[in-house]
């Protein structure tokens, strides 16, 4: 199976072994990993402030980069449902889009739904507390969320929880958003970060030894609060867990 | 004069400022939540009701002009009488001639977010009429001079500390008190004999049902009732969008409201008009008031089928760490940033953006309103009318110049990668970084990821 590595363009710039990881894990479970070094961003920070203009260029180029692969696999929920819900006003239409949407899968969804992978066996002996993406857990549904009704699941913990040793925080919000919301963290910059630490303070509560999320920017805001505090609660993407990295490998 | 905007951003920052008001006023809403989560998931059919709910509503909004009708043609036959308003000024000259014909010159007002939108206190009173407001919430907002913060809880952001010294000096109470069943007390004398000196009753409306036209008016201290049993004369407010088809579908909406509101399984009171009490009259206040605009629009429609619940501003992160005064609007959280950002998107320009995306709002929303995906879709309004600082236009701009040229994105990630560790920090964390004024810029790795994997490749690792 081959796929396209779809990487985030701050994974690419600032957490290279996110992207290492996640290449390094698909290769494990026997998938052919190809990067298309043409890809830069998908466009999501002009879109989220409503620059439309400044948003179509880039969904044409994603498309044009990706439309051959048979899957395209990213670790990012929230640039996945970029693509997936937020270029069909620029690209409907477009020979290939249709396609693109149905084979565009966040890192966690497509080990679970695409290669049915059973929870990955390693060792991994500490609480870990699983943030809970916002676009990831709403916009993709990689796990319930805590206002709807039904039956509870996550695919995130599904992957984690045959590693030895490995124990979950249990939240007293479970998954409340930390803050950061791409240009929020600049536009709303008090709100975002009192959101950013009041989830500290819920993982510090409960125990919470690594602190994992299916996106990486929801992470960088939360260390960069911690690293100006002066605390030091070790942050790692779910790919970097999976790939058997070890907590020293942590940000 | 400079054209006023509403900046957020500032108010939320003040608001935080005093950090143990914040945690406070956010775990008092959080708990707000997490008894309507209790709640709703004893309902296990909720999900169903929900969805119910929302088609309902589509389905009332698309033949809206049929049901008024019909909702009209009933409640006349109540012997009620039926007056359409197109905007909040008619409504409120609708009301002061119904009071000024009745010679009223004192009236009793249960809770109406519609009422608020139409300024209609401040409206009477300078036409010489005492309205008291008689929802307990209101009623302290009333006594301070302020709006309410919130549509269901509307003294949410003060405390009972506050209510005390506000009952001192209006209620005459001993200063200092804090206890709530003494000031409660103090409350409920006080508001008997407003009770007992009106000589008309105002309410809000939260279900017109056409099939019978009978109008629905859901309060917990049953002040609805009392406001408009005593006196003879009843006036309710009734925003357009408030109707429902059948009797049938009014359980569905009463089994949602409550529960998700605050976690009752149902109000205190649940009170039905059908036509005026015997010797008294009825008047229903059908008011537009941009509704229609609202409704002739393909997105915005939907926020039509709002209910009032107020539970996507219990499960804002936002709103509950800004409080509902940032929002400078009657109705704020992510509900009232759609309704008036669609309404006047120049001076609501910054709510939309006051908002992570994060969609709690929209997957606690009794009839599934997409929040999110609306203010979403508001953005794209206001930076296409030009409403956004330049500064942030351009900023995409350059965004967007870089990113469409793999070269030059390659080549500026290289050259901040390598420089900025090397720069001084002031040079760094300034006023101009808003990032950086609480977080640290994440260290810089010597190379990308696109460097590292090709690397790899080349030394076929």
């Amino acid at each position: 199976m081959r796929i396209g590595l779809f990487i985030p363009c701050y994974i690419d710039q600032l957490y290279p072994d996110v992207g290492m990881a996640t290449a390094e894990l698909l290769e494990k479970l026997g998938v052919e990993v190809e990067f298309p070094v043409e890809q830069t961003c998908c466009g999501q920070p002009m879109a989220n402030t409503g620059c439309q203009p400044e948003t179509r260029p880039l969904a044409f180029k994603f498309l044009k980069i990706f439309r051959d692969f048979p899957y395209v696999v990213c670790p990012s929920g929230s640039c996945v449902a970029m693509v997936r819900y937020h270029y069909r006003e620029h690209l409907s239409g477009q020979p290939g889009f249709e396609e693109l949407v149905g084979k565009t899968f966040e890192l966690c969804e497509f080990l679970v739904d695409v290669l049915k992978v059973k929870p990955l066996a390693g060792s991994f002996p500490y609480q870990v507390g699983i943030h809970q993406s916002c676009h990831g857990l709403r916009g993709l549904r990689l796990a319930s969320s805590s206002e709807v009704v039904g039956p509870s699941f996550s695919k995130m913990r599904y992957l984690l929880e045959a590693l030895e040793g490995i124990t979950f925080s249990q939240l007293d919000r479970p998954d409340e958003c930390c803050g950061f919301g791409g240009t929020f963290s600049i536009n709303e910059e008090a709100v975002s970060s009192q959101m950013g630490l009041d989830r500290l303070a819920d993982h510090e509560r409960v125990g919470t030894q690594v602190l994992t999320a299916p996106d990486m920017s929801c992470l960088m805001h939360l260390s960069g609060l911690m690293r100006r505090r002066g605390t030091r609660l070790p942050v790692m993407h779910i790919a970097q867990i999976l790939a058997g990295r070890a907590v020293s490998a942590a940000y | 004069m400079a054209h006023t905007t509403v900046e957020h951003a500032a108010d939320a920052a003040a608001f935080i400022q005093n950090q143990e008001r914040t945690r406070w006023h956010d775990q008092a809403l959080w708990f707000v939540r997490a008894k309507r989560d209790k709640a709703a998931r004893a309902v296990p059919e909720w999900e169903q009701l929900r969805a119910l709910a929302g088609q309902i509503k589509r389905h009332t909004l698309a033949h809206l002009a049929d049901y008024l009708l019909q909702f009209e043609e009933q409640a006349l036959r109540h012997g009620a009488q039926v007056h359409w308003a197109r905007n909040a000024d008619e409504h409120n000259q609708i009301v002061l001639e119904i009071l000024q014909r009745h010679l009223v010159r004192k009236v009793v007002k249960s809770k109406s977010m519609l009422t608020e939108e139409c300024h209609l206190n401040p409206y009477l009173e300078r036409h010489g009429i005492e309205v008291v407001d008689t929802d307990l919430g209101e009623r302290i907002m009333q006594l301070r001079q302020e709006p309410p913060s919130h549509i269901v809880l509307p003294a949410i952001h003060i405390k009972k500390e506050e209510v005390g010294q506000t009952f001192h000096t209006h209620l005459g109470t001993q200063a200092d008190a804090t206890d709530p069943n003494y000031l409660a007390e103090a409350a409920r004398g006080h508001l008997r004999e407003k009770f007992m000196a009106a000589a008309a009753g105002i309410t809000g409306v939260n279900f017109a049902v056409a099939e019978t036209g009978g109008v629905v008016v859901c309060t917990n201290e049953g002040n609805a009732d009392i406001g408009v049993a005593l006196p003879p004369l009843h006036i309710a407010s009734v925003g357009i969008e408030k109707l429902i088809p059948r009797w049938a579908d009014l359980a569905i909406f009463t089994r949602l409201l409550a529960r998700n509101a605050t976690g009752q399984p149902v109000t205190a009171y649940t009170s039905h008009f059908h036509g005026p009490i015997p010797g008294g009259e009825l008047h229903l206040v059908l008011v537009d008031n941009g509704r229609t605009t609202l409704r002739a629009h393909d997105v915005f429609r939907e926020s039509l089928c709002c209910i009032r619940c107020g539970a996507c501003l219990n499960t804002c992160p936002v709103y509950r760490r800004s409080g509902g005064h940032s929002y400078h609007a009657t109705i704020p959280g992510p509900i009232g940033s759609v309704l008036n950002a669609a309404h006047d998107p120049r001076t609501y320009y910054s709510l939309p953006y006051a908002c992570s995306l994060c969609g709690s709002c929209a997957d606690v929303c009794p009839v599934k309103i997409p929040l999110d995906q609306q203010l979403l879709y508001l953005r794209g309004t206001i930076a296409g009318a030009k409403h956004l600082p330049l500064a942030k236009r351009l900023l995409m701009k350059l965004t967007s110049f870089v990113m469409q040229r793999t070269w030059l994105y390659t080549f500026a990630g290289r050259l901040a990668r390598w420089w900025l560790p090397k720069l001084p920090r002031f040079l760094v964390y300034n006023r101009l970084n808003a990032w950086g004024k609480q977080r640290e810029i994440p260290a810089f790795p010597k190379k990308s990821f696109r460097e590292l994997y090709q690397n790899r490749q080349r030394h076929g690792q």
